[in-house]
C-alpha cells in the first residue's frame, strides 16, 4: 500500500481533535439504536400497509387498490395509444396453428346456416342481424400477427376476416346519430365501448372503441387460410393483436355499445379489463 | 483510537431498504405469472439439466394458479421498483457517489484479484476504500439489470404499443427469456451478496442502516489504518506493490 493515490487521506485536518473513544462508542450506540429502530418501524409499517391492502374488499378478484393501479395504468396506456401504432407482422411461412385454450360460450352446437351476428345500435337499442354473407362483404384483410395468450405463450397466425372499423364504416351502429365510425375522425357520439358475447352469453368480452377501431382489429373468419374451425371460433370471431387472446372472443354472438365498461370474463376473475398490447 | 466514518448517506440507505421487499416482491409475483407458461430449462436436445421450475417447488411454496393475482402485483410494484431505482441513480449522479460506484478501467482487473482474494487465493491486503473493483462492478451491473427487467418488462408488457422496443430486444418470446433471466441473476446477486455481508461483519452491515463506520484511527496522524473508509479517492487503484 504505498502507492499514494489509495493510502487512506486523515480523517480532518492534522490540527482538528479527535473524540476519545468512550465518546465515539457512545455516538455509535446512540445512532445504532436509533436508526435500527427506525428502520425496524419502517418495517412493521411495511408489513401493516401490506397486510391493510390484502384485506381491502375485492373488486373483480383483487384487492380494490390493485384494481385502481390496474385501471390508472390502462389510462396512461389509452393516452398513448395511437390508431396508427401497429403491430408487427410476420412472414406468412411462420404460421402456425394456436392451440386452443378456451371453449367457454362453445358447448351448444352451432349452424352456420342459421347463425347471425346481431349488433345493438348505440343509444337506438334496436338490434341489426347480420350474416357471414354480409361480413365476407366487406373489404377482406389479411394479416400474419402474433396471437399473445395471458398465460405467456405466443405464436405467430395468419388471420383473414373484415375490419370492424370496416363494418361500422359501412353499418354505422356504434354513434347515436347513425354517423360511420370513421377511426381517424371519430364523432363526437361515438360509444367509448363495445362489448361482445358468446351466442349462449356465457364468454364475453369489452373492449375500448379505440382498440375495436384499430385497423388491425378483425372480425375474422379465416385462420391460416381456411375457415375458422368450430374449436376456432366459426364463424365468426374477433381477432386483435392490441390485446391479448383472452380479448378474441370466438364465436360472435351479439355486439353491443356502452358508456361503461362492458363486463368481461377474465376480468370477472382477477385480470386487468385493459389487457391491451 | 476508534472514530466514527460516514458510509453510506440516509438516502442510498432508504433506496436499498425500499428496494430490497419490492424486488422480492416482484420477483415472487413474477413467478406466478411465469407458472402459468413455464417452458424454460438449461439443457440441449431432450436432456434438461435444471428444469424452470420442478413441481415440487411449485407445491412447496403455492406458486400454482396465481396469475391473475401476480399479474396485479407486478404491475403494481414495478412503480415502485422503477421509481424507487430512478430516484436512486438520480441521487448518486447529483451527489456525487456515482464516483464511488462506477466501475474505472482498473477495476475490472482489480474485481478479479478480490474474487481470487475471497477464494483464499491472492494472499495480499486490499484496497483501503469505499467499494473495491469487485464491487464497483456489481452494484453498477445490478443497476443496468434492472435497467434491463424495466425494458424488457416493457416489451412484454405493451409490445404494439412498444413494438420498437420489443423488436429491438430481439422479439416478444426473447424479451421474456432476458426477463426471466434477469430473475435468476437477482437471485444470484443476492446469494454472492448475503455471502460478503456476512463475511465482512457487523461494522460494514451497520453502515447500511445507520450510515457510519467505526474506524481505528492513529492518533498522532489521524490516518485510517483499519476498516473501510469512503475518503481515498474512489478511483484509486489496487496497488500492485
Amino acid at each position: 500500500m504505498t502507492d499514494p493515490s489509495s493510502a487512506p487521506a486523515p480523517l480532518d485536518g492534522p490540527g482538528a481533535p479527535l473524540q476519545s473513544e468512550a465518546a465515539v462508542l457512545a455516538e455509535a450506540r446512540r445512532r445504532s439504536r436509533r436508526s435500527f429502530i427506525g428502520l425496524g418501524l419502517a418495517g412493521l409499517a411495511g408489513i401493516g400497509g401490506w397486510k391493510w391492502l390484502i384485506s381491502q374488499p375485492a373488486d373483480e378478484g383483487i384487492p380494490r387498490p390493485l384494481r385502481k393501479v390496474l385501471d390508472a395504468n390502462s389510462h396512461l396506456t389509452q393516452a398513448y395509444f395511437k390508431e396508427t401504432r401497429l403491430a408487427p407482422e410476420f412472414a406468412r411461412s411462420r404460421a402456425k396453428a394456436p392451440r386452443v385454450n378456451g371453449r367457454v360460450g362453445l358447448a351448444q352446437e352451432l349452424d352456420p346456416a342459421t347463425w347471425r351476428m346481431r349488433v345493438q345500435g348505440y343509444g337506438t337499442g334496436k338490434t341489426q342481424e347480420f350474416t357471414l354473407a354480409d361480413i365476407k362483404a366487406l373489404p377482406k384483410v389479411e394479416m400474419t400477427t402474433e396471437l399473445k395468450c395471458i398465460e405467456g405463450w405466443s405464436v405467430v397466425v395468419h388471420w383473414a376476416g373484415a375490419r370492424l372499423s370496416d363494418f361500422l364504416a359501412r353499418y354505422p351502429l356504434a354513434t347515436r346519430s347513425g354517423h360511420p365510425a370513421d377511426p381517424l375522425n371519430p364523432p363526437a357520439d361515438l360509444a367509448p365501448y363495445v362489448g361482445m358475447r358468446t351466442p349462449d352469453e356465457l364468454y364475453y368480452v369489452g373492449l375500448d372503441m379505440a382498440s375495436a377501431l384499430h385497423p388491425q382489429t378483425l372480425l375474422c373468419y379465416e385462420m391460416n387460410g381456411e375457415p375458422l374451425t368450430a374449436a376456432h371460433g366459426a364463424p365468426v370471431r374477433l381477432v386483435t393483436p392490441l390485446k391479448y387472446g383472452i380479448k378474441h372472443l370466438k364465436r360472435i354472438g351479439t355486439i353491443a355499445f356502452a358508456d361503461t365498461r362492458p363486463k368481461d370474463y377474465w376480468a370477472e376473475l382477477g385480470y386487468d379489463w385493459d389487457s391491451g398490447h | 483510537m476508534k472514530q466514527l466514518v460516514e458510509k453510506h448517506p440516509l438516502a442510498i440507505r432508504w433506496f436499498h431498504w425500499v428496494n430490497f421487499p419490492v424486488l422480492s416482491l416482484m420477483i415472487w409475483s413474477g413467478l406466478w405469472i411465469y407458472w402459468a407458461n413455464d417452458v424454460y430449462r438449461l439443457g440441449w436436445g431432450k436432456t434438461t439439466l435444471v428444469k424452470f421450475f420442478p413441481q415440487s417447488f411449485y407445491e412447496a411454496f403455492h406458486v400454482d394458479h396465481k396469475l391473475a393475482q401476480g399479474m396485479s402485483w407486478h404491475f403494481v410494484l414495478m412503480w415502485v421498483f422503477f421509481l424507487n431505482g430512478l430516484l436512486y441513480v438520480g441521487y448518486t449522479l447529483f451527489s456525487g457517489e456515482w464516483r464511488y460506484l462506477l466501475p474505472t478501467r482498473h477495476s475490472f482487473k482489480e474485481a478479479v484479484l478480490v474474487t481470487l482474494h475471497d477464494l483464499g487465493l491472492y494472499k495480499k491486503p486490499l484496497p483501503l476504500r469505499k467499494f473495491n473493483g469487485a464491487q464497483q462492478v456489481a452494484y453498477t451491473s445490478v443497476i443496468i439489470m434492472g435497467l434491463g427487467s424495466v425494458l424488457t418488462g416493457l416489451a412484454i408488457y405493451k409490445p404494439t404499443q412498444f413494438g420498437w422496443l420489443t423488436q429491438l430486444l430481439g422479439g416478444y418470446e426473447f424479451a421474456r427469456i432476458i426477463h426471466f433471466a434477469l430473475n435468476i441473476g437477482y437471485v444470484l446477486f443476492f446469494i454472492v451478496h448475503i455471502a460478503q455481508v456476512v463475511r465482512a461483519g457487523w461494522n460494514n452491515f451497520r453502515a447500511m442502516v445507520a450510515g457510519f463506520e467505526v474506524v481505528e484511527v492513529d492518533p498522532a496522524t489521524h490516518q485510517v489504518v483499519a476498516g473501510p473508509t469512503s475518503l481515498p479517492a474512489a478511483d484509486a487503484s489496487l496497488s500492485p506493490k
